[in-house]
């Protein structure tokens, strides 16, 4: 049985982090470039906190499997990164951010880490904006914010709709920098296939370099994941297409607990599926819900008619119905569930369904007004309206607008957009303590890599905000508390034995997907797992279905195995062997996903039970019983995994029902 | 943005494709019939299918580099018909849809062609000289913690504007592509301008041009005629003002460098 | 890093060297033109200007020094730009080749280049060095006396009654050869087409230009285009035509006359 210490400083929850850094072991300067870290990953967290130690002069070395470390997922994030700057006056402050996160989490994570999380929020966008990361300014000069959903406080920042790009390419160009002064080794098209663990602590990875085919092993003082999250194994989702779960699955695999792997947050605001060979799902970024209004026809009969001609009267804006306060700006499990109720009940609309509109006309309208009035423009016409708050929600949406016209062949300005949830964020990963180290020592879990700060459900804008907090701030902290306990120079060469079995089990792994030879690509399999997934395991789960998933994914993962067709070899560049590997990862990890959400009797944020829930819809949670954090242990192959808990105390805030309306 | 054709009826094409095993082996066009595609379908999508046809009798699919598919990781890089892109503005191929396409075309696809971006397999080239171009300053210097408040210095929004028409560039590389002379100017320009508008980039603004552009040269691009064919090919339209930009930095910073009093402390300066 | 071995070295400095040799050229050809046009007026003007030019001495060396230097700097950077930008391109090239909006005068800059440097050759050897057509150079015609006082802009140029080399009988007697002729037309009418990208194109590499007024900048540079062309067309041209006829007691009408007296 693993253990499982949060390691959260004691004392009032405001101090706790100042508290620790005053306390914490320090390396001297001198002994720093002794040690070696490996980071894995580098999205926000990755590349943050590989320039962060190289400047501290640890000697850094830094995997991703894509070309560039400027290719990562964070940089598709569209909408904006939170930070409590109260820049806009209105009431916000470090305690509001982490009590609407925690909140916003249904109370499923760490207050001591969502507490901290608020705090270093603020450093981030001042490294951020001295980094020269254009965010969108007002007209003074100053830095402009948005509300985001879940929150009543305008603390969002943004560039334009590519504020995950921008955030991406500030700390890509900091670890350019350090790159460039030597302080990172780079390695690019370097996938991480292995964690090696010497006598149960973490001392390097297996990597196979996905140009040449070489695998390779490196040793290191302390291994840092940051490898993003695993929607994927639902198939279609948000995210890119190599985004995949190998990483922290193979180190579960070798000890590191993985915590509430069933959390997944469904996007509301997606681009509806249209044909059987769609590859991915395009977000609509969740800031477009400042401004448009959500609705689906009241009577079933209208939702094949043209929009327009449904009238306003036999429209029904339920979000605006059902949650008055929170409205369209409801968190995005709410929102979701609640799409999904409207299409359950025959009223989606859109070719297949699936799809509720997401409607401008009257943002255009009152922008329209607005700019109509700050111009002095006297008695201007309908069209005159119409042209000048087109242009005003082009400003603030051209680019999404656009993407949404690519994709659908349709005109957002002209007639509403279609939405539909999609999978967008998981909360669950790698169990980390409050020093962000997992139970195997040595091994650090960043980003969305780890379980640590949403709880059963992440905020919108908040993910930004976790993986450049722990990247920047936190880690680069912590570990230096963890690497002051080792003595430098005692890490193992990459010829200890645990390295050579290590590599021989990928080569042997590798091997049999090359020899399988069977009849089906691989993307057949991930596409069964897919919609297994996304029945079974989606927005709304049930005992039965989950038990069914849990007899058809063993036999997927069979069926895998035998008639899988992986051409090529192993020798060079070969997306086929690379798609294989991580599918495979991806129907062992989603069945455990099944089994985390079977055993979770309850609703919880992301995690809806369609057996508990409150009359209106809404989750109900069972504090009693799982108010807890539920970290899987591997156990063996073919073994039932353990489930270890790590149990949750709210000493700060009150657990309460979550509750927009 | 995108040509307003019928999405309504599916569509058969040939694909012609460069297929190259490996960087020192010769590569050829191979055509692949793609039969009932759905217009709606992307041009990724396609490709997918046409993988799983190839995986599916044992044969080795197409390589072509991916991941976010909508158009900002800069991973996907296809000569479609020549264009780098495809055929449609201020789009990556990963948003191309085969509705841009007529019944019956044979689509030609390609990699990127130039030397300093030499190909791994098939559709899948190496453009590494960027991340170097970027090492060598593209990057204000500020250490984690040092910062100060976000709102001290105010920005024009015109110019903080302007530093983000710059900054969207995607480093897909198709500027390069589309180059005559396989330039890496309009990347590099973009990247130079997003930090030289800024307050903060100023302090190394003139060695970050320096260095850029000579590691640019270096790493054997082309040199920029002002074709304009960048900016054409550019999925963000990223401006080739910011050559004009970069090239007045360039040379008044070799100016500057020249005749500016250094200070004896400064060692061989900077 | 020196700011010679900018210049020199880098891709960006060589252009510099190039739109800055390419304006002083630019301003040599319009001056130039603008001196030619003069063969429209009394021989005393052009006659007299040329003299002027050739009395300058020292400083017409610093001219030419500056026009050469100006030449040999923009046909280097040309030259070296050019075979970098081979290198670059690689071994292999597209399949398809397709020109998204580079215009045409862009694309052929070498070309137009080469033909205007080999006219240089040819114009130097026939009206500066007389090393071709040599019976009609400037130094193996009669001298002309200037009639009146020439003055430019205030400044005299010739007084009257000066011996000076007769340049109009020069080039109207050159200009007889149609050849002749039409290679100067189809030469400057190539410069006319190489200045249509490269002086839109200057302003783009020394860096001020701008999508605000880029398309201002263009119009202009095409009118610009468009005279010179006109212009240097217009010589060869109207000589060759007969619509210009050398005026009466230059050296040049007498050859007229008596070459259409042989020719009856
Ligand atoms: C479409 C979209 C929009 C979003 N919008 C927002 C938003 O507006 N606001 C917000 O706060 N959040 C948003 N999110 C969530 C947020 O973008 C992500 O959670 C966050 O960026 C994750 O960052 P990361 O650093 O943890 O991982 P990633 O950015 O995913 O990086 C993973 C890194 O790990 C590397 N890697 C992975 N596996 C391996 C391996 N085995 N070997 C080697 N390298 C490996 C990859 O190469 C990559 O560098 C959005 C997410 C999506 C999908
Ligand atoms: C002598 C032979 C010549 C050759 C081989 C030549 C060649 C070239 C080439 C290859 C370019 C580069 C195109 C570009 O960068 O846009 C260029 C640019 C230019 N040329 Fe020439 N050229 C020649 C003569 C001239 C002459 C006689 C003039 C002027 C009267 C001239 C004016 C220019 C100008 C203004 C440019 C633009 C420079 C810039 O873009 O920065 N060139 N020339
Ligand atoms: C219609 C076209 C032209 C005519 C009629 C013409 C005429 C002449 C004449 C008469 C001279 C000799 C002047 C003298 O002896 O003092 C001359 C010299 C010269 N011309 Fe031209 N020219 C023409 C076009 C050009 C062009 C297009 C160029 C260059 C691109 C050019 C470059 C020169 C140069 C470099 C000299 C030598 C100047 C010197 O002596 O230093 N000319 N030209
Ligand atoms: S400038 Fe445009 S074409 Fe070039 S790399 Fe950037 S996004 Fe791609
Ligand atoms: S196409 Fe090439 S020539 Fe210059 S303007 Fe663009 S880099
Ligand atoms: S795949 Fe990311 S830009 Fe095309």
């Amino acid at each position: 049985m693993a253990q499982l210490s949060s390691n959260i400083p004691s004392g009032p929850l405001a101090d706790k982090w100042r508290k620790y850094k005053t306390e914490i072991k320090l390396v001297n300067p001198a002994n720093k470039r002794k040690y070696k870290v490996i980071v894995v990953g580098a999205g926000l967290a990755g590349s943050s906190a590989s320039a962060t130690l190289a400047e501290l002069g640890y000697q850094v070395e830094t995997f991703v499997f894509h070309d560039s470390p400027r290719r990562a997922h964070s940089i598709a994030a569209q909408g904006g990164i939170n930070a409590a700057k109260n820049y806009q006056n209105d009431g916000d402050s470090v305690y509001r951010l982490f009590y609407d996160t925690l909140k916003g989490g249904d109370y499923r994570a760490r207050e001591a880490n969502v507490h901290r999380l608020a705090e270093v929020s603020v450093n981030i966008i001042d490294q951020c904006v001295a980094q020269g990361v254009p965010f969108a300014r007002e007209y003074g000069g100053l830095l402009a914010n948005r509300s985001f959903g879940g929150a009543q406080v305008s603390r969002t920042f943004y560039a334009r709709g590519q504020t995950g790009q921008q955030l991406l390419l500030g700390a890509y160009s900091a670890l350019s920098k350090m790159v460039g002064q030597g302080g990172v080794k780079l390695h690019v098209n370097s996938e991480m296939l292995d964690l090696v663990v010497i006598d149960g602590v973490a001392k390097g990875i297996i990597v196979r370099d996905l140009v040449t085919g070489a695998i390779t092993r490196h040793s290191a003082d302390a291994v840092i994941l940051a490898t993003g999250g695993y929607g994927n194994v639902f198939n279609l989702s948000t995210y890119a297409r190599g985004s995949n779960c190998t990483a922290i699955w193979r180190a579960y695999k070798r000890g590191a607990c993985l915590a509430n792997p069933c959390y997944t947050q469904i996007h509301p605001t997606c681009i509806p599926v249209s044909g059987d060979y769609q590859s991915k799902l395009t977000l609509m970024s969740e800031s477009l819900r400042n401004d448009g209004r959500i609705w689906v026809p009241k009577k079933k009969e209208d939702c094949k008619k043209p929009p327009a001609d449904i009238a306003e009267e036999d429209r029904d804006y339920y979000l605006e119905r059902i949650y008055p306060s929170f409205g369209n700006l409801a968190p995005r499990d709410v929102a979701s569930r609640a799409a999904k109720r409207m299409c359950d009940e025959g009223r989606g609309v859109g070719e297949t369904g699936l799809g509720v509109y997401l409607d401008f006309a009257e943002a255009i309208e009152r922008y329209g007004q607005q700019v109509a009035n700050r111009n002095h423009l006297e008695n201007p016409s309908k069209e005159k309206i119409r042209e000048l708050g087109e242009a005003a929600v082009k400003e603030r949406y051209g680019n999404l607008f656009d993407i949404y016209h690519e994709i659908t062949n349709e005109s957002a300005y002209k007639q509403p957009m279609r939405i539909y949830p999609a999978v967008h964020y998981t909360m669950g990963g790698l169990w980390v303590d409050y020093n962000l180290m997992s139970n195997v020592p040595g091994l650090f879990v960043l980003g969305e890599a780890n379980f640590s700060d949403h709880g059963a459900n992440r905020l919108g804008a908040s993910a930004l905000m976790q993986g450049l907090a722990d990247g920047y701030f936190v880690v680069p902290y912590t570990i230096g508390n963890y690497l002051a306990g080792i003595k430098p120079g005692t890490r193992p060469t990459p010829d200890a034995p645990e390295f050579k079995a290590a590599e021989q089990h990928i080569r042997d792994f590798n091997n049999r997907l090359l020899n399988a030879k069977g009849k089906e690509p691989v993307n057949h399999f991930h596409k069964k797992l897919g919609k297994l997934m996304w029945d079974y395991c989606g927005m709304a789960r049930t005992k039965e279905g989950l038990e069914k998933a849990l007899v058809e994914i063993p036999k997927l993962r069979e069926e895998f195995w035998a008639n899988v067709n992986v051409p090529g070899s192993g020798e060079t560049l070969n997306q086929a062997l690379e798609r294989a590997g991580r599918v495979a990862d991806f129907i062992e990890l989603g069945e455990l996903m099944c089994r985390d959400a079977l055993t979770r009797e309850e609703s919880c944020g992301g995690h809806f039970r369609e057996e508990y829930q409150w009359p209106d819809g809404e989750c109900k949670r069972d504090d009693e019983k799982f108010a807890h954090a539920a970290a899987w242990e591997f156990q063996g192959e073919g073994k039932t995994p353990l489930r270890n808990i790590e149990p949750l105390n709210y000493e700060f805030t009150k657990m309460s029902v979550r509750s927009y309306k | 943005m995108v040509a307003e054709k019928s999405s309504a009826k599916n569509i058969s094409v040939t694909l012609r494709v460069w297929r190259q095993a490996g960087p020192a082996q010769p590569g050829k066009f191979v055509d692949y019939p793609a039969k009932d595609l759905n217009p709606n379908m992307s041009f990724l999508e396609m490709l997918d299918v046409i993988n799983d046809g190839l995986e599916q009798k044992g044969e080795e699919p197409i390589s072509f580099a991916h991941d976010c598919r909508e158009g900002i990781c800069g991973t996907c890089s296809l000569v479609i018909n020549g264009k780098p892109h495809g055929p449609n503005k201020s789009i990556a191929s990963c948003q191309t849809y085969m509705r841009s396409f007529s019944d019956g075309e044979v689509i030609v696809v390609e990699p990127f062609r130039a030397a300093p971006f030499p190909i791994v397999k098939d559709l899948v080239t190496d453009r590494s000289a960027f991340d170097k171009i970027q090492q060598a300053g593209g990057f204000i210097s500020i250490r984690t913690g040092a910062a100060c408040d976000a709102n001290a210095t105010p920005i024009p929004k015109e110019v903080a504007d302007l530093a983000m028409d710059a900054a969207q560039c995607i480093g897909c590389g198709a500027c390069v592509a589309a180059c005559k002379n396989s330039s890496a100017m309009l990347f590099v320009s973009a990247k130079v301008s997003q930090l030289g508008l800024l307050p903060q980039g100023q302090p190394e603004r003139d060695s970050r041009v320096l260095n850029m552009v000579a590691t640019m040269d270096s790493l054997g691009f082309g040199n920029c005629t002002n074709q304009y064919e960048c900016s054409a090919a550019c999925p963000k339209a990223v401006s080739h003002d910011f050559i004009a930009r970069m090239n007045r930095d360039y040379i008044t910073a070799s100016f500057r460098s020249a005749f500016r009093p250094k200070s004896a402390a400064a060692g061989d300066g900077a | 890093m020196s700011l010679i071995g900018n210049l020199f070295n880098s891709s960006i400095g060589r252009k510099f060297l190039m739109a800055v040799s390419g304006l002083i050229l630019v301003g040599f050809v319009a001056g130039h033109l603008a001196g030619n046009l003069q063969i429209f007026g009394s021989p005393d003007r052009i006659n007299g200007y040329a003299h002027f030019l050739q009395s300058l001495g020292p400083a017409l060396w610093l001219v030419r020094f500056v026009l050469l230097a100006a030449v040999a700097v923009h046909i280097w950077a040309a030259v070296v730009l050019t075979l970098e930008n081979r290198k670059a391109n690689g071994a292999t090239g597209y399949g398809v080749n397709k020109v998204i909006q580079a215009t045409l005068a862009s694309r052929t800059m070498r070309w137009t280049g080469v033909v205007v440097c080999a006219f240089i050759l040819y114009h130097l050897a026939q009206f500066t060095l007389g090393v071709v057509s040599h019976d009609t150079f400037k130094g193996s015609l009669p001298a002309w006396t200037m009639s009146e006082d020439a003055r430019e802009f205030g400044v005299p140029l010739a007084a009257k009654g000066t011996e000076v080399h007769d340049v109009y009988s020069m080039v109207f007697l050159g200009f007889a050869n149609p050849i002749v002729s039409v290679f100067y037309i189809i030469a400057t009418t190539l410069l006319a087409f190489h200045l249509l990208h490269g002086i839109d194109s200057l302003f783009q590499t020394i860096g001020w230009r701008n999508h605000s007024w880029s398309c201002r900048l263009r119009k202009v540079a095409a009118l610009f285009c468009l005279l010179y062309a006109l212009g240097s067309l217009a010589i060869p041209g109207a000589i060759l035509t007969g619509l210009l006829k050398p005026a009466a007691g230059t050296y040049a009408a007498k050859v007229v006359a008596t070459a259409s007296v042989a020719q009856r």
